[in-house]
C-alpha cells in the first residue's frame, strides 16, 4: 500500500490532537466491547436447548411463579430424564441487604447434578442428616468468616417462619468450584427444600424450579418437548431451556439488557462521531495548502478523497482495535465477577464483526464531508490562500 | 515546433457583478528547451497565465496546445493525468509535506507510477544528488534552511523527469545568496538537462537567468526582451 506512509504522517501531523482522539476512540470501543459481549451472552445461544446436558423446568408464565413438587415425580419418570432435581428461590438476607448474595431451597440431590460444586464426602453426609444445614461457596464462607458448625441467622425477605423473618441454619458443608472463570458461583447459599417447605408461613409443597439431567444430549430437544407436555393446559405450564438460557431470563428481571446496551452506546457512538468528526474537519482545514500541492502534482480528485477517507477510517480502526483487545483482556475478569452468570472467556467473535463494521462506519462518516472538501478543492484557490 | 503555443488565450473572471478580464486573447509561441521569465506588475495576469499552462485552470476562451496536446479540452480527471506525466512545479513558499522527510516529499509524484517502492527510492536519491542534497533524504522541511527546501522542491518536480517545469516566483522567499544558487540549479536544468521552464519573477536580477523574458500587463503581452543569460 503506497500511499501509507503519506496517511501516516497526515494522521499524526498533530500529535497530540491524534493522541487525544484516539484516547476517546479506545474508551468508546472499550466500553463497545464489554457492554455489547455481555449483550451476546444474554441475548443469543440459550435460546436452544439443542445439545444441552442440563435442563431447567420453570414455570413458561414468570420465573416468580412457582410449580407444585408433584411435578418433580413426574420428570423424574418423563422419557429421556436421568434423574432431577429442584430448588425454590430463598432471598433472604444476611446482616445486611447490601451484601446481597444468591440463596435457595434445594432437593437433596441437588449437588448429584452439580459435580462442578466439589463437597467433601463427610460434609455432604453431614449437611443431608441436617434439617436446618446449610452449604455455602468456599468464597462466600471466606467473605464472612463462617466455619463448618456455625450458626448463620438469615433474615427472610418473602417468606416467614412461624410469624418472624428468623431462618437459622446451621453451615454443614462448603464447596469449591475449580474452574476459575465460573469461582463466582462459590458466593451462594443452599439449603433444604424441606426445611423451608415445612418452615415458611406462606407456600406449601412448592418449587421454583426443576434441573434436569438428559440421557442422551442429541435428544435434548425432545426430552424437553415431553416435560413441557405433561403441564401443557394445566394451571402451571413450564418452559424447558437450557441452562443459559435460564440465567439469561434470570438476570433479564433486571432490565432489557439489549435496550441498555443499545441506548448507551449510541450515545456514546453519537459523542464519539462529533468529536472525531470536528477533529478530522480541523485537520484537513489545516492542511488545504498540502492537499493543493497534491492535486498540482498529479493526484486525482478521488486520490484525495480516498487519502482523507483512509486517513479517517485508519483513525477509528487503531483506536477501535485497542479498545477491542483491551476489552477482549478484561472480560476473563468480568465473567469471573459475575459468579458464572456471564459466560465469556473474552470478547466474542459476534461483537469483534459488529465492532469492525462499526469502526468502518464511523470512519466513513466522520471522513466524509473533510473528504468530500479535500477532493472539491480548487487548486488555484487553495494555492492562493483563498 | 513550439512546447507550448497559446492561441486567443483568455481568462476572465466573476467578481460580484463585475467581470475582469485577466488575459485578453494572448498569444505565445514558447519552444521545446527554452527558459522564459514571465514578467510584469501584480494583477497584470502572470501567475494566471503560469495556472493556464500548467493545467491547473482552465481558460474561458482560446487554445492551449501543450506537446500537440490540446489541455483546454481535457477533463480534470485527464488533467490530472497529465500534470503527473508532463508538468514539474516549483513554488514561492516551497510547498512540501512537513511531516514528510526530504526524500519522501521528492518521491511523491513517482507514487502516482507503478514504480516499485526500491525504484522509486532510488530515482528520489538521483534528483536530491541533482539539487545537491544527496546527504540531507532524511531530513524534515522544518530541519532545512529556505535554499535547501526549495531545492527540494525542485528535485520534486524533476523526479518523474517532466518536460516543462512551471515556477512561480521560485526565489521570491529566498536570501540573495540562495536565491542565486537557486536560479543556477535552474539554469542548469534547462541548459544541461534540456528541461523547459517558464518562470515568474518580479526580480529583474531572476529574470536575467532566463533565455527570454516576457512582459504582462493588463492581461496583454507588452514585449518579449533577450535576457543576457
Amino acid at each position: 500500500m503506497k500511499y501509507f506512509h503519506l496517511i501516516w504522517a497526515a494522521l499524526f501531523r498533530s500529535k497530540t490532537r491524534t493522541l487525544l482522539t484516539l484516547f476517546s476512540v479506545i474508551a468508546a470501543f472499550l466500553l463497545f466491547g464489554m457492554l455489547d459481549s455481555v449483550r451476546v451472552a444474554f441475548t443469543s445461544g440459550g435460546n436452544s436447548v439443542a445439545g444441552a446436558d442440563r435442563l431447567i423446568v420453570s414455570s413458561k408464565l414468570s420465573l416468580t411463579q412457582m410449580l407444585p413438587v408433584s411435578l418433580a415425580r413426574q420428570v423424574e419418570t418423563s422419557p429421556g430424564v436421568k434423574q432431577s432435581t429442584f430448588a425454590a428461590w430463598f432471598g433472604g438476607i444476611y446482616q445486611d441487604p447490601n451484601q446481597f448474595f444468591p440463596n435457595f431451597s434445594v432437593g437433596k440431590n441437588f449437588f448429584d447434578l452439580y459435580p462442578e460444586y466439589v463437597i467433601p464426602e463427610d460434609q455432604l453426609a453431614a449437611w443431608q442428616a441436617d434439617r436446618t444445614g446449610a452449604v455455602v461457596g468456599a468464597s462466600l464462607a471466606k467473605r464472612h468468616g463462617w466455619k463448618i458448625g456455625d450458626t448463620i441467622p438469615m433474615q427472610a425477605t418473602i417468606f416467614p417462619r412461624q410469624g418472624s423473618n428468623d431462618w437459622p441454619m446451621t453451615l454443614r458443608a462448603i464447596f469449591h468450584v475449580e474452574d476459575q472463570t465460573q469461582q463466582g458461583q462459590e458466593n451462594q447459599l443452599m439449603f433444604h427444600w424441606e426445611y423451608f417447605d415445612e418452615a415458611n408461613d406462606y407456600v406449601k409443597s412448592r418449587i421454583g424450579w426443576l434441573t434436569v439431567q438428559v440421557d442422551d444430549i442429541n435428544h435434548s430437544v425432545d426430552t424437553a418437548k415431553a416435560i413441557d407436555a405433561l403441564s401443557a393446559n394445566s394451571d402451571h405450564e413450564t418452559k424447558t431451556q437450557s441452562e443459559s438460557a435460564f440465567q439469561q431470563s434470570f438476570a433479564k428481571q433486571f432490565g432489557d439488557i439489549g435496550l441498555i446496551v443499545t441506548l448507551i452506546m449510541s450515545a456514546v457512538f453519537f459523542t464519539l462521531l462529533l468529536l472525531t468528526g470536528n477533529t478530522m474537519a480541523q485537520a484537513v482545514r489545516e492542511r488545504i495548502p498540502e492537499l493543493a500541492v497534491l492535486k498540482t502534482i498529479g493526484f486525482s480528485n478521488h486520490s484525495v478523497l480516498f487519502l482523507v477517507l483512509a486517513e479517517a477510517i485508519l483513525l477509528i480502526g487503531i483506536g477501535g482495535l485497542i479498545g477491542l483487545g483491551l476489552a477482549a483482556a478484561l472480560m476473563p475478569g468480568v465473567s469471573a465477577a459475575s459468579g458464572g452468570v456471564i459466560q465469556l472467556p473474552g470478547v466474542p467473535s459476534q461483537t469483534w464483526i459488529f465492532g469492525l463494521a462499526l469502526m468502518a462506519l464511523i470512519g466513513v462518516l466522520v471522513g466524509l464531508l473533510p473528504a468530500l472538501r479535500a477532493m472539491r478543492l480548487n487548486i488555484v484557490d487553495a494555492l492562493a490562500g483563498r | 515546433m513550439s512546447l507550448v503555443s497559446l492561441r486567443h488565450l483568455t481568462k476572465t473572471y466573476q467578481r460580484g457583478p463585475e467581470k475582469v478580464d485577466v488575459l485578453k486573447g494572448i498569444d505565445l509561441d514558447i519552444p521545446e528547451g527554452d527558459f522564459v521569465a514571465l514578467m510584469g506588475p501584480s494583477g497584470s495576469g502572470k501567475t494566471t497565465l503560469l495556472n493556464l499552462i500548467g493545467g491547473l485552470d482552465s481558460p474561458s476562451a482560446g487554445e492551449i496546445n501543450i506537446k500537440g496536446q490540446r489541455i483546454d479540452r481535457m477533463s480534470g480527471g485527464q488533467l490530472a493525468q497529465w500534470r503527473a506525466d508532463n508538468v514539474g512545479f516549483v513554488f514561492q513558499f516551497y510547498n512540501l509535506m512537513p511531516t514528510l522527510s526530504a526524500q519522501k516529499n521528492v518521491e511523491l509524484p513517482l507514487l502516482l507510477t507503478r514504480l516499485s517502492g526500491a525504484e522509486r527510492r532510488r530515482r528520489a536519491e538521483i534528483a536530491l544528488k541533482l539539487v545537491g542534497l544527496a546527504d540531507r533524504g532524511k531530513h524534515r522541511p522544518a530541519e532545512l534552511s529556505g535554499g535547501q527546501q526549495q531545492r527540494v522542491s525542485i528535485a520534486r518536480a524533476i523526479v518523474s523527469d517532466p518536460t516543462l517545469l512551471i515556477c512561480d516566483e521560485p526565489t521570491g522567499d529566498l536570501d540573495r545568496q540562495s536565491a542565486e544558487d537557486i536560479l543556477g540549479l535552474l539554469q542548469s536544468l534547462n541548459r544541461d538537462h534540456g528541461k523547459t521552464l517558464i518562470m515568474v519573477t518580479h526580480d529583474p536580477k531572476a529574470a536575467e537567468y532566463a533565455q527570454h523574458t516576457l512582459h504582462l500587463d493588463k492581461g496583454t503581452l507588452v514585449e518579449n526582451a533577450e535576457a543576457s543569460a
